[in-house]
């Protein structure tokens, strides 16, 4: 996720301080995993060197200044640039759950019973990101989607791997 | 588990001609619960369900409702439990052509001797409830895919089942009809407190139960109870 990107996305709504653009960030984007402070002031600092945002006002507090940011046309540029352009797609070729099949096969342990507890704890992964999305608006049913959809092409490998072990135990194995 | 459960099958063995469809399968289901049957093609899933809901006698073992033999009732209280007691949703709902959504709706509680107005009332109600309350008067031809599956969904529930048995429910859907039908049918079962056996292939739709079976090559496992009882 790149976090400089979306802070310039936010934006461009209208300035904002740090403090606003971490809650934001963390209420839409976050799911469970807040930013920490120090990214949050990093990610602005040096956006604020490359140019891409400026500062907007700087208030005096009790505590630490509260400084304001905008967004510069050279940020705006930098957002529409990346909203364009495609991610890479992950290639998915180093993959632990392979490594735990090859390896069980290679040492004469229950290759099958490992994917069946992967299975087991797939869905129970999937049963809870079903039930949140039953509670949830339609932007956190979006990114649990994303999630479920992900988790079923796992669980699609197990089955398909499943269904080959007696074959992959000869090759491996020859 | 605590308790009688509700549906129970027991060492199921089942063969048609030289294939063995279940070979030892037991599952229980208690009130209320939404278990997915899940496996890969061929595995004996449906088997099972239909053991379960008395439309195959197994060759030998038990299926037992609230402890009564199933096996060992005549096929008219068989029929009679069917028709009383459970509910049923198909891949390709099933729907009776010639008559409208709201009369398909209530064709289980017409059978069941329910005079028509009223059955007509109570099925009306599971139209709004699904969100269905513009198809009323059409038939099932003239409907969407997902409103003939929520048609089905409504016409299972209908008689208010303790059971409702669903076979691939959304496998002729897409993504997104496929969960609303989900949605609404996991919905309206706990409102109403019927358990559900679902048999499915699909993981997202299993993400509806409370918990999953597994059937592979006509035997049953329930991994996340071996995982717990490991513990």
């Amino acid at each position: 996720m790149s976090i400089g990107q979306t802070f310039l996305g936010l934006l461009e709504s209208g300035p904002r301080h740090g403090y606003d653009l971490k809650k934001t960030y963390d209420d839409r984007f976050g799911h469970a995993r807040p930013l920490h402070y120090g990214q949050v002031y990093a990610t602005l600092s040096r956006l604020l060197k490359d140019g891409l945002v400026e500062l907007d006002g700087v208030e005096p507090g009790e505590g630490p200044e509260r400084k304001r940011y905008a967004v510069t046309s050279a940020g705006v540029s930098d957002v529409e640039s990346w909203l364009a352009s495609a991610e890479k797609p992950e290639p998915y070729l180093q993959n632990t759950l392979y490594t735990k099949v090859i390896l069980a096969l290679l040492t004469g342990r229950s290759a099958a019973d490992l994917l069946d507890v992967q299975r087991a704890e797939h869905l129970r992964l999937m049963r809870e990101l079903t039930r949140r999305k039953a509670g949830g608006d339609l932007a956190d049913n979006l990114i649990c989607d994303h999630a479920l959809f992900h988790l079923e092409a796992d669980l699609r490998w197990l089955e398909l791997t499943a269904d080959r072990l007696d074959d992959l135990r000869r090759q491996v194995r020859a | 588990m605590t308790g009688q459960p509700l549906l129970e099958g027991d060492g199921l063995h089942k063969a048609f001609g030289p294939t063995k469809a279940l070979d030892g399968a037991s599952i229980a289901i208690r009130a209320g619960e939404i278990v997915a049957i899940m496996g890969p093609s061929g595995s004996g899933k449906s088997t099972l369900l239909h053991c379960l809901a008395g439309i195959v006698r197994p060759d030998s073992g038990h299926v037992r409702y609230q402890g009564a033999e199933i096996s060992a009732m005549t096929d008219g209280e068989r029929s009679a439990l069917r028709r009383t007691q459970f509910g049923f949703v198909f891949q390709f709902g099933q729907l009776v052509p010639e008559l409208t959504c709201l009369e398909n709706i209530a064709l289980p509680l017409r059978m069941e001797g329910v005079r028509r107005r009223e059955a007509e009332a109570r099925a009306a109600e599971w139209l709004d409830r699904l969100d269905l309350a513009d198809v009323g008067s059409k038939r099932p031809g003239e409907v969407s895919g997902g409103q003939g599956q929520r048609v089905a969904v409504a016409r299972a529930l209908v008689t208010r089942p303790r059971a409702v048995f669903a076979d691939e429910p959304t496998g002729a859907l897409d993504s997104l009809n496929g969960e609303r039908v989900m949605r609404l049918l996991t919905e309206a079962a706990r409102e109403t407190g019927a358990a559900v056996v679902l048999v499915t292939h699909e993981a997202r739709v299993a993400g509806y139960s409370d918990r999953e079976i597994v059937v592979r090559d006509g035997r049953t496992r329930d991994i996340a109870r071996e995982m717990e009882e490991a513990l």
